[in-house]
């Protein structure tokens, strides 16, 4: 029988307290899951790789898990599920161009501004405007190359379309997904601290479509050394930011497995910028101004090439 | 119901009275009943609705009409007519001709299908009909930008007439564009306009493009 004082409410001291008073007694200790992982993040981290983490993205990768998997959670088949691919605001679109275009060095495209909202808005408008935008720009130079040539007929050339939509649109959904496919084969084998959803890859991938664009419309240029140097600049710059995202992905695995798949990332991006180029674009003609070539008697003498 | 524990009513005694339902006015439905109206009425009812939708196009208010009692006679006929004032254009190779009839078709629908859709899945309040109906509608300036540019066609086919067409199908595209905004604008979520409206113009835009292209053989 319990005495009265017994039931009587106590102050409960410290744990800290209590425990040095009691050692054997059993504890239970309750705490927030993204304390925890804060904590045992900390404990795992290097001290010299600090400066990856904004690349790597661990500090509230946790926290935004949590947020991803109170979202998407409307069945396939219903029209919300497909809302939540659609959930990004005008600023937040351009914020992503933005950072597409000027890859920020140290700075993950997914983390800094994908985080865990992927958007199937961009990808698709994007593709869809540079098809129109390559197509349009082809048919524009083409006219503008042959223009002076009394046996040229301007044709439309629409049958163009229908190629660029195939090859932009392949290129945006089916290297995303091989990508997708072989990270994952990869962290079955070699544990990887990053990894992708393969809406996060379609993301990436579309946006770094988006310099494209300027760069198709810059195209209509007739010069050769123009076009090379337009394709190298915007290569450069969507190729960076696709390494930026990928290398953390596969830098812990297979240093040749690591290098080969960036190395494949830049090519496939290249391959299409040069393919583009080649079958819509003609090549412009050698167009030297008229030599001045001095003749034997003195008198100048212009020869056209 | 103490009271009422007396009361009997023997079997044998008849119970009549008449019943009769009170008619207070006539049904709502004799009012729409259009089956005993002669057929002219019905088309020429069609008829009105469909010009009615044309003029809003050309002067656009905001007036919910467009909205409410859609149709979408209106864009088939001007797809089609748009689809066939494109045909006959330069085809010396098979492959690089203009459009042909099948992908004007197949541009504008599927292209109106893809933007309602994206302005559904951005969280607009317009529903799918209506707003296929307005994009159809809206590509009455555009037809007739085509119609213009073939007169000019026949004209001639120089630097003066390429520059009278480049100046009508650019007047008419931005029409297009500014009548169906201003048709579709309000149902969106207010921070997502601009991501609505650019597919619109980017639809536009290609019509434009290929109306502007045409040349004939």
């Amino acid at each position: 029988m319990a005495t009265v004082d017994d039931l009587k409410f106590q102050e409960f001291d410290d744990a800290a307290n209590l425990l040095a008073a009691n050692p054997d007694a059993t504890t239970i200790s309750i705490d927030e899951p993204v304390e925890i992982s804060k904590n045992q993040h900390g404990r795992l981290q290097e001290p010299g790789r600090e400066e990856d983490d904004e690349l790597l993205g661990t500090d509230d990768s946790d926290k935004t898990e949590l947020l991803a998997g109170q979202k998407k959670s409307a069945p396939f088949w219903t029209f919300e599920y497909y809302q939540t691919f659609f959930d990004v605001d005008t600023y937040q679109v351009l914020d992503r161009i933005k950072g597409s275009v000027f890859p920020v060095p140290g700075k993950n495209f997914v983390r800094l501004y994908i985080r865990s909202n992927p958007d199937l808005y961009g990808p698709f408008w994007i593709c869809a405007t540079l098809v129109f935008t390559i197509a349009v720009s082809g048919n524009l130079s083409n006219f503008f190359i042959h223009l002076g040539k009394p046996t040229y007929h301007y044709v439309p050339e629409f049958r163009k379309v229908s190629i660029a939509a195939t090859t932009i649109y392949a290129y945006a959904w089916l290297v995303p997904l091989a990508l997708w496919g072989f990270l994952m084969w990869r962290n079955s084998k070699v544990m990887n601290i990053v990894s992708y959803s393969f809406l996060e890859i379609v993301c990436v991938y579309g946006y770094s479509l988006f310099i494209y664009i300027p760069t198709a419309i810059l195209w209509i240029i007739p010069q050769k050394v123009v076009r090379w140097v337009l394709v190298m600049f915007s290569l450069c710059l969507s190729g960076s930011v696709l390494v930026m995202t990928f290398w953390p992905a596969v830098r812990d695995d297979n240093r040749r497995i690591a290098l080969a798949t960036v190395g494949t990332i830049v090519l496939l991006h290249a391959l299409l910028a040069v393919g583009c180029l080649a079958y819509f674009f003609d090549a412009p003609e050698l167009d030297f101004p008229a030599p001045i070539i001095p003749a034997h008697n003195g008198t100048t003498l212009i020869t056209k090439s | 119901f103490a009271g009422l524990a007396d009361v009997s009513i023997s079997e044998d005694m008849p119970v009549e009275g008449e019943i009769t339902v009170p008619v207070g006015s006539r049904s709502p439905d004799e009012d729409y009943s259009t089956l005993d109206e002669p057929v002219r009425d019905t088309i020429m009812r069609d008829l009105k609705a469909v010009g009615k939708k044309f003029v809003h196009v050309m002067y656009p208010k905001k007036s919910s009409a467009l909205l409410r009692d859609w149709d979408l006679w209106g864009p088939l006929v001007l797809c089609v007519s748009l689809a066939l004032m494109l045909q006959g254009g330069s085809a010396d190779s098979k492959d690089d001709g203009g459009p042909q009839f099948a992908e004007v078709f197949v541009i504008i629908w599927f292209g109106a299908v893809v933007i309602t859709l994206n302005s559904k899945l951005l969280g607009g309040t317009i529903s799918f009909f209506q707003s296929l109906c307005v994009l159809g509608y809206c590509v009455l300036p555009l037809t007739v930008a085509m119609l213009v540019c073939r007169l000019v066609l026949l004209a001639g086919s120089g630097t003066v007439s390429f520059v009278i067409r480049l100046i009508v199908v650019v007047a008419m595209f931005g029409w297009s564009t500014l009548a169906s905004t201003a048709f579709l604008a309000d149902s969106q979520p207010p921070n997502r306009k601009a991501l609505v409206v650019y597919p619109i113009f980017l639809f536009y835009f290609v019509i434009s493009w290929m109306i502007l292209t045409f040349t004939p053989q």
